[in-house]
C-alpha cells in the first residue's frame, strides 16, 4: 500500500509507528468521535418522535418513538411554520444571491484590472473584515429603524449584501484560475468589463462560488442575533427566531419543541450535505490561504 | 453602455501600469471602480456609518424613542462601576478558556488522527463538519434538554451510580455546558484547518528529519508543530474573536421575562453580548449598550493581539506568516 506508507511517514509519527494495533485504535477513536458528533441529531429524532413524558422518564427511552407525525403536527398547528421557513428562505436565498453576485464582480475587478487607490481600497476592505459585528448592533439597529426597514425582511439582506470575506476569498481564486490569454481574446473581440466577466470569468468561477454559495447560504440560514433585534413585528419571523419563541412559550411541551427543532434543522443538512465536497475542500484550502 | 472600453486600449492588458495615464485611460477605470462600489457603498451606509454613530450613541442617555441627553464619559463610568458587567466578563472569559482550549487540542489530535487515514476521509470531514453548520438555535434547545436535572446527562451518571450535576443550575455547571455546546460545535471545524495545515507540509521535510534520525517526538514538535503555526494562529484567532461574543448558547438557555434570572441561576450564564443584548433591547438603554459594544471591541483587540502573540511567540519570520502568504503571493503575480 503505497498510499498508506506516505501518510503514515508523515502524521502516523505523531500517534506512534503505524502498527496494525494503532491503525485499529485510530480508526476506533475516529468513529467514537463520528458517534458523539452525531448523537446530538439522533437525540433529537428521538425526543421529536415521542412523549414529554418518554424524555425525561428513568431509564431514558434511547430509540425513536411513533409520535414524529403527530407532533410535527402540533407545531403546524402552534405557529406559523411556514411562514417563517419562508421568510428564512426567501433571505437566505436572495441575500445568498447578491453576495454571489457582487462579490466575484468585486474580485474580478481586484484581481484583473488596475485602477486608483485599487491598494487602499482592498486594504480597508480587509480591515472591515476585522470589525466584530456585534460592535455596532445598537446603531445598525437605530440605522434599520430610521431607514423605516425594522421588522422588514431588507434589513437582513441588504447590508450583508457585498461582504469583505467574499470578496477577499474569491481575489484569490480569480487569480490562479482566470488567464489573461482568455480575457484578451474576449477584448480583441470587443467584449467590455462586463461581458468579461459575465461570459469569460463568471462560468471560471463556478467552483468557488459553490462553496461561496454554501458557506453565506448556511450562515444566513443560521443568523439568529440580528434577526432578532431587528425584526420586531412578531408575526413576522425567521425560522429560528421562531424557534427560540416555541422554546420559551411551550418549554414544558418538550416534544413540541424538539419537533419544531427537528423540522427547522432538517433542510439545511440537506444543503450541505448535498454540497458537501465543494464546500469542505474549499473551505480548508481557503483558511491555509488568508 | 457609457463605460464600454475603446478597443485600441483594450488590447494590452490592463495591469500595464504605464498604459493608465494613456489618453482616454482614465474612463476606463469606470467599470472596475463600478463593480467594487457595492461594498464600499453598503458598508458606508451599514458599517462605517453605524461604528461612528454608536460613538456619538455612547456619550447620549437615549431610550431610543424620546430625546437624546449628552452625558460624555458616563455611561463608560456606570459599565465600570456595573457589577453585572463584570460578572458577564468574568463568565465569557471563563467560557471561553474551558472551551477554546481543549478544543483546539482535541482539534489537532483529530486532525492528526484524519491525516493517518486514507479511507472514509469524506464521510468522516462530512460527519465531523455537520455540527458546526446546523443552527445553534436548535441544537441550544436539544443540548438545553440534555442538561436538564432530569436529563440524558444526569440519567448518564445516575446509570453509573453517580449523583446528577446541576448542570443549568449551578456556576460550573453551566459554564461545562456552555463549554460543552461551543466545543461540540467548532472541533469538526477546526480540525478541518488543521488537517489542510497538515496536508500543506512537504513530505521532503519528513524524509529530511528521517534521515536526520529525528523520532516521532522531534519531528511532531520541530517539523510538524512548526510549520502548523500560522494555521494555530488563524484558528486561534478567530475563536477568540468567535468566543468573546458568545450569546446564543445563554440566550436559548435562559431565556426568561423575568429580569433577575435572565443569563441564568446566579447569572452565571450572563456573557458580554447578552448582557449588550438585554440593556439595550430590553431595557432600552442604547447608550449604555453602545459604550459596552465598544468596550467588547477593546476586549476583543486586546485579547487578539495577545492571542496573535502566544502562539506565534518571538519568531519574527512566523508571526508574520499570514502576511508573508499574502505578500508571496502578491510577488508571483507581478513576477509574471
Amino acid at each position: 500500500m503505497a498510499v498508506d506508507e506516505r501518510t503514515t511517514g508523515s502524521a502516523g509519527l505523531a500517534i506512534g509507528a503505524g502498527s496494525r494495533l494503532t491503525r485499529i485504535g485510530v480508526r476506533a477513536a475516529l468513529l467514537l468521535g463520528v458517534l458523539i458528533s452525531l448523537f446530538p441529531f439522533y437525540w433529537l429524532v428521538v425526543m421529536a418522535s415521542g412523549t414529554t413524558q418518554d424524555i425525561y422518564r428513568y431509564p431514558p427511552k434511547l430509540v425513536p418513538g411513533p409520535h414524529l407525525l403527530d407532533n410535527m403536527r402540533r407545531v403546524l398547528d402552534t405557529v406559523d411554520f411556514f411562514g417563517s421557513l419562508f421568510n428564512t428562505v426567501v433571505v437566505a436565498v436572495l441575500g445568498t444571491a447578491l453576495v454571489l453576485f457582487f462579490d466575484s464582480l468585486a474580485a474580478f475587478a481586484f484581481a484583473k484590472y488596475e485602477f486608483p487607490a485599487k491598494k487602499f481600497l482592498f486594504g480597508t476592505l480587509l480591515v472591515t473584515y476585522m470589525i466584530p459585528a456585534q460592535l455596532s448592533l445598537v446603531p445598525q439597529f437605530v440605522t434599520m429603524a430610521e431607514f423605516g426597514w425594522a421588522g422588514s425582511l431588507k434589513a437582513l439582506i441588504i447590508p450583508g449584501a457585498a461582504n469583505a470575506f467574499g470578496i477577499f476569498w474569491m481575489r484569490q481564486y480569480a487569480q490562479n484560475s482566470l488567464p489573461d490569454e482568455l480575457l484578451d481574446a474576449g477584448r480583441i473581440d470587443g467584449a467590455g468589463f462586463f461581458r468579461l466577466y459575465w461570459t469569460v470569468a463568471l462560468p471560471l468561477f463556478r467552483p468557488a462560488l459553490a462553496f461561496l454559495c454554501i458557506f453565506t447560504f448556511i450562515g444566513l440560514w443560521n443568523d439568529y442575533i440580528w434577526p432578532l433585534v431587528v425584526l420586531i413585528d412578531p408575526d413576522k419571523v425567521t425560522l429560528q427566531v421562531a424557534l427560540a419563541n416555541l422554546n420559551v412559550l411551550y418549554n414544558t411541551d418538550y416534544s413540541l419543541v424538539m419537533a419544531g427543532a427537528l423540522m427547522s434543522v432538517i433542510p439545511l443538512i440537506i444543503v450541505f450535505v448535498l454540497g458537501a465536497r465543494h464546500f469542505l475542500r474549499d473551505l480548508a484550502a481557503g483558511a491555509t490561504k488568508i | 453602455m457609457a463605460t464600454v472600453l475603446d478597443p485600441p486600449t483594450d488590447k494590452q492588458p490592463l495591469v500595464r501600469r504605464t498604459r493608465s495615464t494613456a489618453p482616454g485611460g482614465r474612463r476606463r477605470h469606470v467599470s472596475p471602480l463600478l463593480a467594487i462600489s457595492p461594498f464600499y457603498v453598503l458598508f458606508a451606509v451599514f458599517g462605517a456609518f453605524p461604528v461612528v454613530f454608536s460613538l456619538y450613541l455612547s456619550f447620549q442617555d437615549w431610550d431610543g424613542i424620546g430625546d437624546m441627553r449628552f452625558v460624555g464619559l458616563q455611561q463608560y463610568g456606570w459599565l465600570l462601576e456595573d457589577s453585572v458587567f463584570w460578572h458577564s466578563v468574568l463568565n465569557t472569559f471563563e467560557i471561553w478558556f474551558l472551551s477554546t482550549v481543549p478544543m483546539l487540542f482535541l482539534a489537532l489530535v483529530l486532525a492528526f488522527l484524519l491525516h493517518s487515514q486514507v479511507r472514509f476521509t469524506g464521510a468522516y470531514r462530512v460527519a465531523y463538519f455537520i455540527p458546526n453548520v446546523t443552527s445553534m438555535v436548535a441544537m441550544t434547545v436539544v443540548f438545553g434538554s440534555v442538561f436538564a436535572q432530569t436529563g440524558l446527562a444526569n440519567s448518564g451518571l445516575r446509570a453509573l451510580g453517580l449523583d446528577g450535576i446541576g448542570w443549568l443550575s449551578s456556576e460550573w455547571g453551566i459554564k461545562s455546558s456552555i463549554s460543552l455546546m461551543i466545543i461540540w460545535r467548532w472541533i469538526g471545524y477546526n480540525a478541518l484547518i488543521f488537517l489542510a495545515g497538515l496536508q500543506a507540509i512537504p513530505t521532503e521535510h519528513f524524509e529530511a528529519a528521517r534521515v536526520d534520525g529525528a523520532n516521532s517526538w522531534q519531528t511532531l514538535f520541530r517539523v510538524v508543530l512548526p510549520q502548523l503555526r500560522p494555521v494555530v494562529l488563524f484558528a486561534a484567532v478567530t475563536s477568540t474573536i468567535n468566543g468573546l461574543q458568545i450569546f446564543t448558547e445563554s440566550q436559548v438557555l435562559f431565556q426568561s421575562t423575568d429580569v433577575g434570572t435572565t443569563g441564568g441561576p446566579g447569572q452565571e450564564g450572563m456573557t458580554i453580548v447578552r448582557y449588550l443584548w438585554q440593556k439595550a433591547f430590553k431595557d432600552h438603554q442604547f447608550g449604555y449598550g453602545a459604550a459596552m459594544g465598544w468596550l467588547l471591541f477593546a476586549i476583543i483587540a486586546v485579547f487578539t493581539v495577545i492571542n496573535w502573540r502566544l502562539v506565534a511567540g518571538s519568531d519574527h519570520d512566523d508571526r508574520a506568516g499570514i502576511l508573508r502568504s499574502l505578500r508571496r503571493k502578491k510577488g508571483a503575480r507581478n513576477g509574471r
